[in-house]
């Protein structure tokens, strides 16, 4: 897809616009953080195992290389295949190449952030293969050609009655004068079109939460099921993962496990927790006679040593979206690419360019909810600033916000100087503001006063006070 | 592809500035694989003799939805199913895997129910499997595939009935590793894991519509445990952790 991060402000001028958007994201935010909040609250190991599931990561990070290799080694060694690949466009290649090999008309498909990244579907569609979504959330985005606003709930930006009118508009060989009002309708109806899809389909694509070194095997982990009836039923499995998915053995990440649905939608545990591990065996009776991982780079091997190395620690539970106070007021979308959110703010300048994607990492209050709830303990707002400094660096942010933060740092470079404007500016504002106390609008100040008012200061200011109070001996 | 192969690995060992691991590090990480060593263990489960833990099970299943018949033997299994079945208005044909462990079960005492021994189809409405293990810790069952137990039988029936033992739970995942790893040991000492194990953890459900939990997504609604205990009452050990 073509990102439009670069239209961040607009697209969150939209979304506060957007009544079924905002009823959607009050939802979310009743919900997740407290379900989460509950859930740990029964595990009193839960900051220990976020401790050790982050040491996991970085032990992975630092000898990646060799987990890789690993990894495809005992892959191989059960009969499947991995596919390595730079760009988004060898792994499209190598997909498609796998269907053509089956002569696939129709591919199922299992919820995979990696191939929102890569714009699997319609490079699919554009070759003839028809790629069907079937975790309800991405089934739902599909039919109404959207993309995912969430991580893990991609629909989360819609209403029901958005979903049943969609519903109406795709399902036409179903009656016209069904009634379509309640959720589990919905779901009952979704759950009979896909089945048929499932049955049907040749291929079968899903992502990977992680991929463990020790077995050569992929993990995925939903709620629905669907997942599970996409690799099963299917000729093949394709796997599309990242580099950074691998986990060194079963022991590791079982400690992880314990940390992804409790911060992601507040479960103990998800419902489906599956470990695929190459082809069916010669003597099964079910299961795909191919297994392929297909190995996405895309930017991330040079992350690697960098200050956006612990990105990678990501394990996509979603929990700092769920916790963004920016997040829950302008929805996924506004993020204008597939990754939203304080993980998106981070990562989408790294695959798309902070010249795309500037305005992400500036979407932030530094809050720091982001980083408290991260069980990676991935420290979310420092990478935020050091995309910033980068932006700056490269004379990527408006002229008048880098002349304003210039005449700012001349001024703070010297104190003198620096507290004699400050005090001029509060006795000048103190007088021009007397009388209503407070200002509609000010010279260079547009974009604050535009939304509030901006309050007249009132005698001093704070370190002349402190001087002061200093002076006659009242400060401690 | 294998020029990309190259490249990846080369670009990660320039960003992580050296190059391939020397042999020490490689063989301290060979070992890691080799012998793999268990991380923090939760106490919720493993700090419980076996009676509670099975009791731990049964309340974290309870949870989330899963249904669990508790009966003393073997002998009872049969009759816990059809009465299931008439208690949910459900029909009496259904599909079994043909697992050994399964066979022992008497179930030709109930001639009603209407039995296929073998893989799951669309159509088939009931399904009974047996399990590999059940873990306390969240009322997970853990199931894996071979020739006796196809996994479309976990996913396709909208209600699985699950047979098993009270021995066959175990307190935490990684309990249920070293079972299969031992279960599966292979006459060099390599052992084999097989192509799929389901974690299952309740029935099928999505949050996908206004987050308001929805069961039976797209695998099954209702997911029923049968398990048979030693004979013995079930006595007291303590719920779920608050």
């Amino acid at each position: 897809m073509q990102p439009t991060s670069h239209a961040f402000k607009e697209n969150a001028h939209q979304a506060l616009g957007n009544a079924n958007l905002q009823k959607a994201l009050g939802l979310m935010r009743a919900g997740f953080p407290a379900k989460r909040l509950a859930t740990i609250a029964r595990l009193p190991e839960f900051e220990a195992l976020r401790e050790e599931g982050k040491a996991i990561k970085d032990h992975v990070l630092e000898n990646l290389d060799f987990y890789l290799e690993t990894f495809e080694r005992n892959v191989v060694a059960r009969g499947g295949k991995v596919h390595w690949c730079r760009t988004p466009q060898e792994a499209r290649e190598a997909v498609l190449g796998i269907c053509r090999a089956l002569d696939a008309k129709t591919v199922t498909k299992g919820k995979s952030m990696i191939a929102e990244e890569i714009a699997l579907n319609d490079y699919l569609e554009a070759n003839a293969i028809t790629p069907v979504e079937t975790d309800l959330g991405e089934y739902i985005i599909q039919i109404r050609k959207e993309y995912p606003s969430h991580i893990i709930a991609p629909a989360i930006h819609l209403v029901k009655e958005q979903v049943a009118e969609s519903f109406r508009e795709t399902h036409k060989e179903l009656d016209p004068g069904r009634v379509l009002t309640e959720a589990p309708t919905l779901v009952a109806e979704a759950r009979t079109v896909l089945r048929e899809k499932f049955l049907a389909a040749d291929i079968g694509i899903t992502g990977a939460n992680f991929c463990i070194a020790e077995t050569g095997s992929s993990i995925i982990v939903t709620n629905e099921g669907n997942g599970d009836l996409t690799q099963t039923l299917t000729k093949a499995h394709i796997v599309l993962a990242s580099l950074e998915k691998i986990v060194p053995t079963l022991e590791d990440v079982s400690t992880i496990l314990r940390l992804l649905a409790r911060s992601a939608t507040g479960q103990e545990f998800s419902t489906y927790t599956t470990v695929s591990t190459g082809p069916r065996r010669a003597e099964d009776t079910d299961g795909p006679a191919e297994y392929h991982v297909v190995f996405l780079d895309n930017g991330r091997s040079a992350m690697l040593g960098t200050e956006f190395q612990d990105m990678l620690r990501c394990i996509r539970c979603g929990a700092c979206m769920n916790h963004c106070p920016v997040y829950a007021t302008v929805g996924g979308h506004a993020y204008g690419w597939v990754y939203p959110g304080p993980m998106g703010a981070v990562l989408t300048p790294t695959l798309v360019g902070v010249a795309e994607a500037g305005h992400l990492p500036n979407a932030s209050t530094f809050c720091g909810r982001c980083e408290s709830v991260c069980p990676m303990k991935i420290p979310l707002p420092r990478m935020m600033r050091h995309w910033r400094e980068r932006e700056f660096e490269r004379k990527l942010s408006p002229a008048n916000y880098r002349a304003g933060l210039a005449a700012w740092a001349f001024l703070a470079r010297r104190p003198a100087l620096y507290h004699w404007a400050v005090s001029i500016a509060t006795r000048v504002l103190g007088v021009a503001g007397r009388r209503r106390g407070r200002f509609r609008s000010l010279p260079l100040a547009g974009g604050w006063t535009a939304g509030r008012d901006m309050p007249a200061p009132e005698g001093q200011s704070f370190q002349s006070l402190w001087a002061e109070r200093r002076r006659s001996g009242k400060a401690a | 592809m294998s020029e990309a192969r190259d490249q990846i690995l080369s670009s990660i060992r320039k960003s992580l500035k050296r190059g391939a691991l020397d042999e020490p590090h490689a063989q301290a990480l060979r070992e890691r694989l080799a012998a793999p060593r268990r991380n923090l263990i939760p106490e919720r489960a493993a700090r419980r003799d076996h009676a509670a833990q099975v009791d731990l099970f049964v309340a974290m299943a309870e949870e989330v939805q899963t249904t669990v018949t508790q009966v003393a033997t073997a002998a009872e299994v049969p009759g816990a199913v059809a009465e299931y079945l008439s208690r949910h208005n459900l029909p009496s044909r259904l599909v079994m895997t043909p697992d050994p462990q399964l066979d022992s079960i008497p179930w030709e005492q109930r001639s009603m129910l209407e039995i296929r021994r073998g893989r799951a189809e669309g159509g088939d409405a009931v399904g009974v499997t047996a399990c590999f293990a059940g873990v306390a810790e969240t009322g997970t069952l853990m199931l894996i595939s071979g020739p006796e137990s196809p996994t479309r039988n976990n996913f396709l029936p909208d209600t699985h009935i699950v047979v098993m033992r009270g021995d066959q739970v175990v307190a935490t995942y990684e309990d249920g590793w070293t079972r299969l790893r031992q279960q599966r040991r292979q006459a060099d000492g390599s052992w084999e894991m097989p192509r799929t194990v389901n974690f299952i953890t309740g029935p099928s459900r999505t949050g996908d519509i206004e987050q308001r939990i929805e069961l039976g997504a797209h695998g099954p609604r209702r997911l029923h445990i049968i398990l048979i205990g030693d004979g013995k009452a079930a006595a007291d050990h303590g719920g779920p952790p608050a």
